[in-house]
């Protein structure tokens, strides 16, 4: 991974029409504007030992590695706008990858970080998404090691991709792991869903519909770290990102000898969320969130595990939702509010607002 | 959620199944009911609803999903006028995932044609505003729920003068396929769920010939649990009390008799009906809309030309079939094989409405 410096695009120097400062070209083409950037942006915001150094790549000298395991991960970030109600692209670029690690039960340690910018982005907006990711990253007490920035032509992207990778230790005592997963078994959830997908899409304004609703986006690893001390019946857990809760839980059930079985009367979600849906014709259990995170308990840690979870910030409305069930195998069944059941499948296409 | 979560009151639904059940138990013959509308349908799934009714009770799923029976040929030109350089269609959802002959609209969008999704036909207007040197297309597919709001929307764009939106008009109305229907005596039908926000919009009285001429009993219908459960306990007491027909509205709570004045004032100022052609029903008479003379300059179909592909069906889909109650999905050899929501080979895979995409997502 090479630190900040890659020649790809021919230095072109852009005068911008307005009195508002642009990323040009030339930020991305390893020249003197891109150490400018570098030393008055990234080193300033996120400076660190390791990243000070500006190497070709981070080096960690000493891991606390004895009678632990790495956990290594990478995720990249698109989404429009770039700024929503409870977060920005900074900040889900941030927690998306700790909470990878986190549900693997890991503490995060170390992230990459690396910038893909369409020509001609303002200045003000990257520096307010650097700071909120120095912000988020200082406050979860990961260092950002290594970096990359990249600047393409004009319309060959979407404004700003990220993408971060991280690295995280796990105790090798704790045994997180879908194998351990066994009928009778708890399901929770830290609270309701599908806030982050609604949000983001009041947010675009696609849809005349305004809404009070913010991302869940948030670092769950401190939440987890809680549960993981205090436990070592937690068998499994997954955050419902993409797709949502009911394509989480199918990708547990997927190639298990388990099924699984949701009350939708215990599923958390907020009115604001369920009215919205109605009008839109979603479903919340597709929609993503971007601070939930299911885990799955050994039925005798059910209570002490919830009691922690409620007294975090990120858990006060957790919640059993379901259990763990012998048959049917490699199903998630809804039992729904009027008490009948029906097949909670995996999300097959995106969901679109619908006529009637 | 008030005024969602008391229908969807468990309590209330056990209570109306039991006294469904006292009815119906000593009835010998089975009960077939259709629900003419695709979101019935989906509630119905959804819900879980059919564990609990009683086993003489069958539900068929009928027509009433605008996006289904929305023939290919409607599609293939809804595709051509995606292809024209100057155009930019405006759609529901829905529509972008449906097969045409070749294509589909989701394809032509991902090779950099313009095809833009809204919630409401208004937003359609702004983008022609906002696009003067484009020609805007508003796919209107749709029952008489949506007509209103698009006749609307149609008189504000030529009160504004605004030129260059379009609507290519694929509208259907409701009572004339439930006639189809009933006169084909296949399948047979006992009674009619009727869909309840176009019943919002038209009222009870248009079904009023279906009990008069045909004898099949119709109730009105809201969307939620427990408004179907008593729609499908009145059409049972209907038919089990062998009273003579009637139309009932179990959603008064949005349902008048008379309808929305004002919305069917609009519609009849903008629309006029024609024959129209349904997938799997064939042509309907009087059954379409087509947009008045007073308002051709946004009529698509006659103001921008275009060249079609020739229509070609899927020989192995049997949407046609499922939309007239005739057979399920289940009957469908590519269903969950070929045909799935991802790559849908007809269009009752697409709509949120539609009876094979509610058997795959909660019908295993």
């Amino acid at each position: 991974m090479l630190v900040w410096f890659h020649q790809r695009v021919p230095a072109l120097l852009i005068l911008s029409m307005e009195n508002k400062e642009k990323i040009l070209l030339a930020h991305g083409s390893g020249g003197s504007l891109m150490h400018d950037l570098i030393e008055k942006l990234f080193k300033k915001s996120f400076g660190n030992e390791i990243l000070n150094e500006l190497s070709d790549s981070a080096l960690i000298k000493s891991l606390p590695a004895e009678g632990h395991d790495l956990c290594f991960t990478t995720d990249s970030y698109t989404v429009s706008p770039l700024f929503f109600p409870g977060g920005d692209i900074g900040k889900l670029a941030v927690c998306g990858t700790i909470n990878d690690l986190a549900v693997m039960g890991a503490q995060p340690l170390y992230l990459s970080c690396a910038f893909l910018i369409e020509e001609g982005l303002d200045y003000d907006i990257l520096e307010r998404l650097t700071k909120s990711i120095a912000q988020t990253a200082r406050q979860e007490k990961v260092k950002i090691a290594t970096g990359d920035f990249k600047v393409v032509e004009k319309n060959n992207l979407d404004k700003l991709f990220i993408n971060t990778s991280g690295i995280g230790i796990r105790h090798a005592g704790v045994k997180i792991h879908k194998e351990t997963i066994a009928p009778g078994d708890k399901i929770i959830i830290n609270g309701s869903i599908g806030e982050h997908g609604l949000a983001i899409l009041a947010a675009r304004g696609d849809f005349d519909f305004q809404s009070t609703i913010n991302s869940d986006c948030a670092s769950l690893s401190g939440m987890i770290a809680k549960i993981i001390q205090v436990s070592r019946g937690i068998k499994f857990m997954r955050d419902p990102t993409r797709g949502g809760l009911a394509t989480t839980l199918n990708e547990i059930v997927l190639g298990s000898n388990f099924g699984i079985r949701i009350f939708e009367n215990n599923i958390p979600i907020k009115e604001e969320v369920r009215a919205a849906c109605e009008i839109l014709g979603f479903d919340p259990l597709y929609i993503a969130n971007e601070g939930k995170v299911v885990v799955i308990v050994a039925e005798k840690d059910v209570e002490v595990i919830l009691d922690v979870m409620r007294r975090d910030a990120l858990g006060g409305e957790s919640q059993i939702i379901g259990k763990v069930v012998k048959e049917p195998k490699q199903k998630v069944l809804l039992q729904t509010r009027i008490a009948g059941t029906r097949i909670l499948d995996m999300l097959t296409a995106e969901q679109f607002p619908r006529i009637c | 959620m008030r005024y969602i979560d008391e229908y969807r009151d468990r309590g209330i639904t056990q209570k109306l199944i039991k006294k469904m059940l006292n009815i119906v138990s000593d009835y010998s013959s089975p009960i077939v009911l259709m629900e003419v509308c695709g979101t019935h349908t989906m509630s119905i799934f959804r819900s879980g609803l059919r564990n609990y009714l009683p086993d003489n009770i069958r539900l068929i799923s009928g027509p009433g999903c605008p996006v289904c029976v929305t023939p290919n040929s409607y599609l293939d030109k809804a595709i051509a006028y995606a292809r024209k350089d100057d155009v930019i269609i405006v759609t529901f959802g829905d529509m972008i995932r449906v097969p045409g002959s070749s294509s589909n609209l989701e394809k032509e969008k991902s090779t950099g044609r313009q095809v833009r999704v809204v919630y409401s036909c208004l937003d359609a207007l702004s983008i022609a505003q906002d696009n003067p040197d484009k020609k805007v297309i508003f796919l209107g597919v749709g029952f008489e729920t949506t007509v209103p709001t698009l006749a609307a929307t149609i008189k504000i764009a030529k009160e504004k003068k605004i030129r260059n939106f379009f609507v290519f008009s694929g509208h259907k109305v409701i009572p004339p396929a439930m006639q189809a229907l009933v006169k084909e005596r296949s399948p047979h039908i006992d009674g009619f769920i009727c869909p309840g926000h176009v019943s919002t919009i038209i009222g009870s009285k248009p079904y009023e010939f279906i009990v008069r001429d045909y004898h099949v009993p119709c109730v009105i219908a809201g969307f939620e649990p427990v408004d179907v459960t008593q729609a499908i306990f009145m059409l049972a007491q209907q038919i089990v009390e062998k009273k003579s027909p009637v139309v009932e509205i179990q959603y008064s709570r949005s349902v008048k008799e008379e309808g929305n004045r004002k919305a069917l004032d609009l519609m009849e100022e903008v629309f006029e009906s024609e024959d129209s052609n349904w997938r799997g029903l064939g042509i309907i008479p009087e059954s379409g809309l087509k947009i008045k003379q007073a308002f051709s300059d946004f009529d698509a179909e006659l103001s921008i030309e275009v060249e079609v592909e020739m229509t070609k069906e899927d020989k192995g889909c049997i949407c046609g079939a499922i939309l007239r109650g005739i057979k399920t999905p289940l009957d469908c050899v590519l269903f969950k094989k070929q045909c799935r929501p991802e790559n849908p080979i007809g269009a009752c895979m697409v709509s949120s409405e539609g009876t094979c995409a509610a058997y795959f997502k909660y019908g295993k």
